[in-house]
């Protein structure tokens, strides 16, 4: 057993923490999300041209088969930079949404040009009344002759402002919460029928509300089978969701280490505030969370993937137990940076920040922690009776 | 064991409730609604013209100065009773500073020329005040401060800075610690309490951003300010028990009970209005409870305070028991705005729910609960730490 990265996983670890380092540095960061934009799209060919973007995609498409864990080596540093282009929505989500389902004329006319950055798609599944349910979808599409004729509105599309095309789930068939009946298209996102209304989120990252009217999309681009891509949605949201779990820890650790030095360097009372147990305790109370939602993570990402309860469980269990520590680091990193933690020009809040955001991101705790629960604990009652075990 | 109002408590409670329905004006509660709402900076006017109508009504706008200095002199249950009703309509709440501040220093503390110059002002609210306390080096620490005064002939000149001083850019005065002695044997020993003009020459005031966009503090510093010695408070040197006395004051009022009640009926309407599951969220148990849970721990402050009221109206002072509800009540406020943001889902994420070309975006409610709820991690920060209550705790109530 060892948790040690290959060869090849520490060369783009250190490929993408130098980016971080010589292209993402704090001052650039605030300028970039200070842009009408939002975005730089220069970074995104520099994507390109290290092969960021072919990471999940597989090596006959062009890319570099990656895994779990190269995801994983990604997102934690680009969380560290808290890198704003849309790498998750694009690259994971709706890039493995058209890996998973596309056709081989899809995949073949499409992967190459995401990996090389001239598309970029992003997923709209989220409704007003949704809330984290994906089949919870109002939005149709209807038959039109050799077209499908789309109305209805995504709410809080991430990355939508910088995308070239969209992936929208609407309904050919079922109940607004039928798991079946939800069909994927592939629309550019300037065609007629599509209004985007972006924004900046309190995070200062950008996304979108959708407004579809009378779209209209041609049979040729749908994704995957008609009515049947409900599981697809939520095996690439949970892989996704690992991800940000990623992303997240990456935060953490920046969160929790900025506080170490802080607590160290400032001074009350003639001595440095970190000379307080009390203060000693809250940030040993803070590694032990971050290195608790490192190993659940780690647990994610060894799972067997393939098996969808298996990863319907990791999922979960890392987006629940990452959450907690998202809250208890995130909120004493604030507290110990005393007036310094909640001003904007000092860097913590902007880390605290998008750690909250991500909490919210794909289900926030008590929707993993139901989840959860609902796939490891039914059969408790089962399992005692088929022991005999009586515990009376 | 009794804790039902009176029949004269009664009769005040309906007064109060009558006099802020016919008085707070609609047109206040909507622009301050609206500004809040959409993230935007509250004008001089917002703050402060419900403080000018309370000042002309019995002296309203100061529940708890005695009637000799103009104020309501109020006893501890129609404190507590005024303050339930101004939460329940939503009522701009009164700016601290000047009322529970400066005031019972300068009437406690301060001479007669000063009383007459500044208290009618602090109660008509035409005088807007800010606390010059906290200095970069000075935080938690608050008797390490730089700020120095020196007396030349007539003057005092003042050097340094001072931040989170709160609303600056709106203030007509400032009070402020200063080291007037360098050489004290205790850094307490050496630190004056004096008033100073916002508008003389050499102060300047920068503001600081927060973390959820709004411009509520600002650093405050002096070059070479020349402040006349008869704005001194009480004797030079002696500024660290006029503090100490102020701080007191401070803490009593921050519990925001009946406020954070009034939050959570709006986060019950907020979770009939959002779905989860395909039910209304407020069905959710996991929701519910939490819900729950932030009733009893509501519940049980409210009592904590009534018992602290009770002593306080025995004679016996509010006392550093106040730290306890320093602690839960901001404890609470931050658990409420987290609920808040919570109901919210995905909308938690538009910033003040505004596109870059001003289109609102989500459902009305949803504006601006992620901003609160950053914010809100002040309040455990600001008027003495959290931590450094407990330690209050620690020491005066424990003994430790």
């Amino acid at each position: 057993m060892n948790f040690d990265y290959t060869e090849e996983q520490t060369l783009l670890e250190n490929m993408v923490t130098s980016f971080v380092r010589d292209d993402y540095d704090w001052d650039t960061r605030c300028s970039i999300v200070k842009t009408e934009e939002g975005w730089k799209e220069e970074n995104w060919k520099k994507f390109a041209e290290l092969g960021l973007l072919g990471v999940p995609f597989d090596e006959d498409q062009g890319g570099l088969g990656g895994e779990a864990t190269d995801i994983m080596i990604v997102m934690e540093q680009f969380g560290k930079g808290l890198v704003v282009e849309p790498y998750m929505p694009s690259i994971i989500l709706a890039g493995g949404l058209i890996s998973k389902l596309g056709s081989a004329d899809q995949k073949n006319s499409i992967i190459p040009e995401i990996i090389s950055g001239d598309r970029r798609y992003v997923f709209a599944y989220a409704e007003p009344q949704s809330r984290f349910d994906l089949f919870d979808v109002k939005c149709s599409a209807t038959l039109d002759g050799d077209n499908y004729i789309i109305n209805g509105f995504k709410s809080v599309v991430f990355g939508a402002g910088m995308a070239t095309h969209l992936i929208i789930s609407a309904r050919t068939d079922g109940d607004q919460r039928s798991k079946s009946g939800i069909t994927l298209f592939l629309v550019d996102i300037k065609s007629d029928g599509i209004t985007l209304q972006n924004y900046p989120t309190i995070d200062e990252y950008r996304a979108s509300e959708v407004v579809i009217e009378n779209l209209t999309v041609s049979k040729e681009n749908i994704l995957g089978e008609l009515g049947n891509s409900y599981e697809a949605i939520e095996e690439q949201v949970d892989l996704s969701t690992i991800a940000i779990c990623s992303e997240a820890v990456g935060i953490l650790q920046v969160l929790k280490d900025s506080t170490n030095d802080y607590c160290k360097n400032r001074k009350q009372f003639g001595q440095s505030i970190s000379a307080n147990q009390a203060i000693q305790h809250r940030l040993v109370d803070m590694m032990i969370e971050y290195e608790q939602a490192k190993s659940i993570l780690y647990m994610a990402i060894t799972a067997d993937l393939s098996n969808s309860d298996e990863r319907r469980k990791a999922a979960s269990a890392a987006k629940a137990r990452i959450g907690k520590a998202i809250k208890f680091v995130g909120e004493n990193a604030i507290q110990l940076h005393g007036g310094m933690g909640v001003v904007d020009e000092y860097m913590i809040s902007h880390f605290f920040k998008r750690a909250t955001m991500i909490g919210i991101l794909f289900g926030n705790v008590d929707f993993h922690m139901k989840r959860y629960t609902d796939l490891t604990q039914s059969n408790i009652q089962s399992i005692n009776e088929d022991d005999g075990i009586n515990l009376s | 064991m009794d804790t039902a109002f009176s029949s004269e408590d009664l009769k005040f409670q309906s007064d109060v409730r009558e006099f802020i329905s016919n008085n707070y004006p609609k047109e206040l509660k909507d622009s301050i609604g609206t500004k809040r709402k959409t993230g935007k900076e509250l004008s001089r006017d917002d703050l402060m013209s419900w403080h000018k109508i309370l000042g002309k009504h019995n002296g309203w706008s100061a529940p708890g100065w005695p009637k000799q200095y103009g104020g309501a002199e109020f006893s501890p249950t129609q404190k507590y009773i005024f303050e339930q009703e101004c939460a329940r309509a939503e009522c701009q709440y009164i700016m601290p500073f000047g009322v529970n501040m400066v005031g019972p220093v300068i009437y406690t503390f301060g001479n007669d020329e000063q009383k007459a110059k500044h208290l009618p002002g602090i109660l008509s609210g035409d005088v807007f005040w800010c606390q010059g306390y906290s200095e970069p080096g000075s935080g938690s620490d608050l008797a390490s401060l730089k700020t120095s005064a020196v007396k030349e002939g007539d003057h005092y000149v003042v050097n340094g800075q001072k931040t989170w001083t709160t609303l600056a850019q709106h203030a007509d005065w400032i009070f402020c610690l200063v080291r007037t002695n360098p050489d004290a044997e205790k850094p307490q020993q050496g630190i004056s309490f004096l008033l100073i003009d916002m508008k003389t020459p050499g102060i300047t005031v920068r503001p600081i951003k927060l973390m959820d966009g709004s411009h509520e503090v600002n650093e405050t510093w002096f070059d070479n300010v020349k402040v006349p010695v008869e704005n001194l408070i009480g004797q030079e040197n002696m500024g660290w028990t006029y503090a100490k006395f102020l701080l007191a004051h401070e803490r009593s009022g921050i519990a925001g009970v009946a406020r954070s009640k009034k939050a959570l009926e709006r986060i019950k309407q907020i979770a009939s209005a959002e779905m989860s599951y395909g039910e209304p969220l407020i069905q959710d148990p996991a929701f519910k409870s939490k819900i729950a849970n932030a009733e009893l721990e509501l519940s049980s402050l409210e009592y904590t305070e009534l018992r602290t009221l009770a002593k306080d109206s025995a004679g016996k002072g509010p006392g550093p028991e106040s730290s306890l509800l320093k602690i839960k009540g901001t404890d609470i406020q931050q658990m409420v705005t987290e609920l808040a943001m919570e109901a919210v889902g995905y909308y938690a994420n538009p910033h003040l729910g505004t596109t870059l070309s001003n289109e609102y975006v989500g459902p009305d409610y949803a504006t601006n609960l992620s901003g609160s709820y950053f914010n809100f991690r002040k309040a455990s920060i600001y008027g003495g730490s959290n931590e450094i209550q407990r330690n209050i705790i620690a020491k005066m109530v424990l003994g430790l």
